[in-house]
């Protein structure tokens, strides 16, 4: 089984539970919130303020309906951390349930596809956005600190993308296609 | 016999089905070619331009347009332009997003920056929701041009009045 596979399982395998502890539903804050608009500092993931934090995202994201991630600053924290779950949404292929990274980078994107993306944060607007639809990154596990690699892709690999651009001050608005490519929200989760 | 000519008509007023049916019906009752045309809703209100081409007179579309405005609730204009070729500017496409909190000045602040580096905005947008100011524009900025420098100074522009810029290069997938 090579690194990557064993990564792979490894993820898909976590849930909330190895944090220990139970999960607090936080408040999600709404752009134009300065929070939103900061980069987040890398964190130490075996700390235990960001192993309470991973917690919390997750049970944020668990009562909050259609939600498919949520990102530190989403919860008012510049920090990078974010927990993603796309396991029922249909446009899933590859996922890895639920699960929290620290401290994610970007290590291979390519195949560029372009769709139309939400916001818990942008309630009102959605936008089309390009992003790559195969994805390898890196981070860390909140709790043991383990550095994963994994390779995921569609819409996986969206939710993951949207959600280090938020540890990375971003909004998908600020990567949109163009002057039409927002659009009001009709219907809302 | 009038010469085809080239007109401008705008359409602006409380929204409802079947304005651009009816507006259409009106110009094509004429023989009139629609060319280039947008529309779209702002906070609810229809607002649309187009330009056609056709060998009448400005009257005559007044005339075939005149049952729209009947309501009260429609304004209707029509004015011959001249054809305005586009140039090619030889230099490079970019969307600016620009948002933050609402406030007076945000839309001068920013493209103030664009005129400054001789950048022209090709098409623009800006979305009110809430507190959440929105603009999204697309712009050239002429050869030559230090994308990197207008980025800044757009960034700086917008810290001034409270919001964030990002200044990306156009992705164009020539297939």
């Amino acid at each position: 089984m090579n690194l990557q596979r064993a990564d792979s399982d490894r993820l898909a395998s976590w849930t909330e539970a190895e944090l220990g502890l139970e999960g607090r539903v936080l408040e999600v804050v709404r752009a134009p919130h300065p929070v939103l608009g900061t980069a987040g500092e890398s964190i130490d993931p075996t700390a235990a303020e960001w192993v309470r934090l991973a917690a919390d995202l997750v049970a944020t994201m668990r009562v909050s309906p259609g939600c498919v991630g949520l990102a530190a600053q989403q919860v008012g924290v510049a920090a990078r951390i974010f927990c993603v779950d796309v396991s029922a949404h249909p446009k899933a292929r590859t996922h890895h349930g639920t699960f929290v990274l620290c401290n994610a980078e970007v290590v291979e994107a390519s195949r560029n596809d372009r769709a139309r993306e939400g916001c818990m944060s942008v309630p009102d607007f959605t936008g089309d956005v390009k992003r790559a639809s195969r994805l390898v990154l890196t981070g860390q596990l909140p709790g043991t600190g383990e550095q994963v690699t994994i390779a995921t892709d569609a819409f996986e690999a969206r939710a993951l993308q949207h959600e280090m651009d938020h540890c990375e001050g971003l909004l998908f608005l600020d990567r949109v296609a163009g002057a039409h490519a927002v659009h009001p929200r009709q219907t809302y989760l | 016999m009038t010469s085809a000519r080239l007109y401008a008509v705008t359409v602006l007023g409380h929204d409802r089905p079947g304005i651009i049916a009816e507006a259409t019906a009106g110009l094509a009752g004429l023989g009139l070619n629609i060319e280039d045309s947008t529309m779209t809703l702002l906070r609810g209100h229809f607002a649309m331009m187009l330009l056609c081409s056709g060998a009448v007179s400005p009257g005559d579309i007044e005339q075939a347009l005149a049952p729209l405005t009947e309501g009260g609730d429609l304004d209707v204009a029509v004015r011959p332009v001249t054809d305005e070729p586009t140039p090619t500017t030889g230099g490079t496409s970019w969307v600016l997003t620009v948002h933050g909190g609402d406030r007076p000045g945000i839309v001068s602040a920013v493209v103030r920056e664009v005129a400054a580096a001789g950048g022209n905005i090709t098409d623009l947008t800006t979305r009110l929701s809430g507190d959440l100011y929105l603009l999204v524009a697309e712009l050239d900025l002429p050869a030559g041009a230090d994308s990197n420098a207008v980025g800044s100074a757009i960034k700086a522009a917008a810290q001034q009045v409270g919001v964030t810029a990002t200044l990306r290069a156009v992705e164009a997938d020539d297939l």
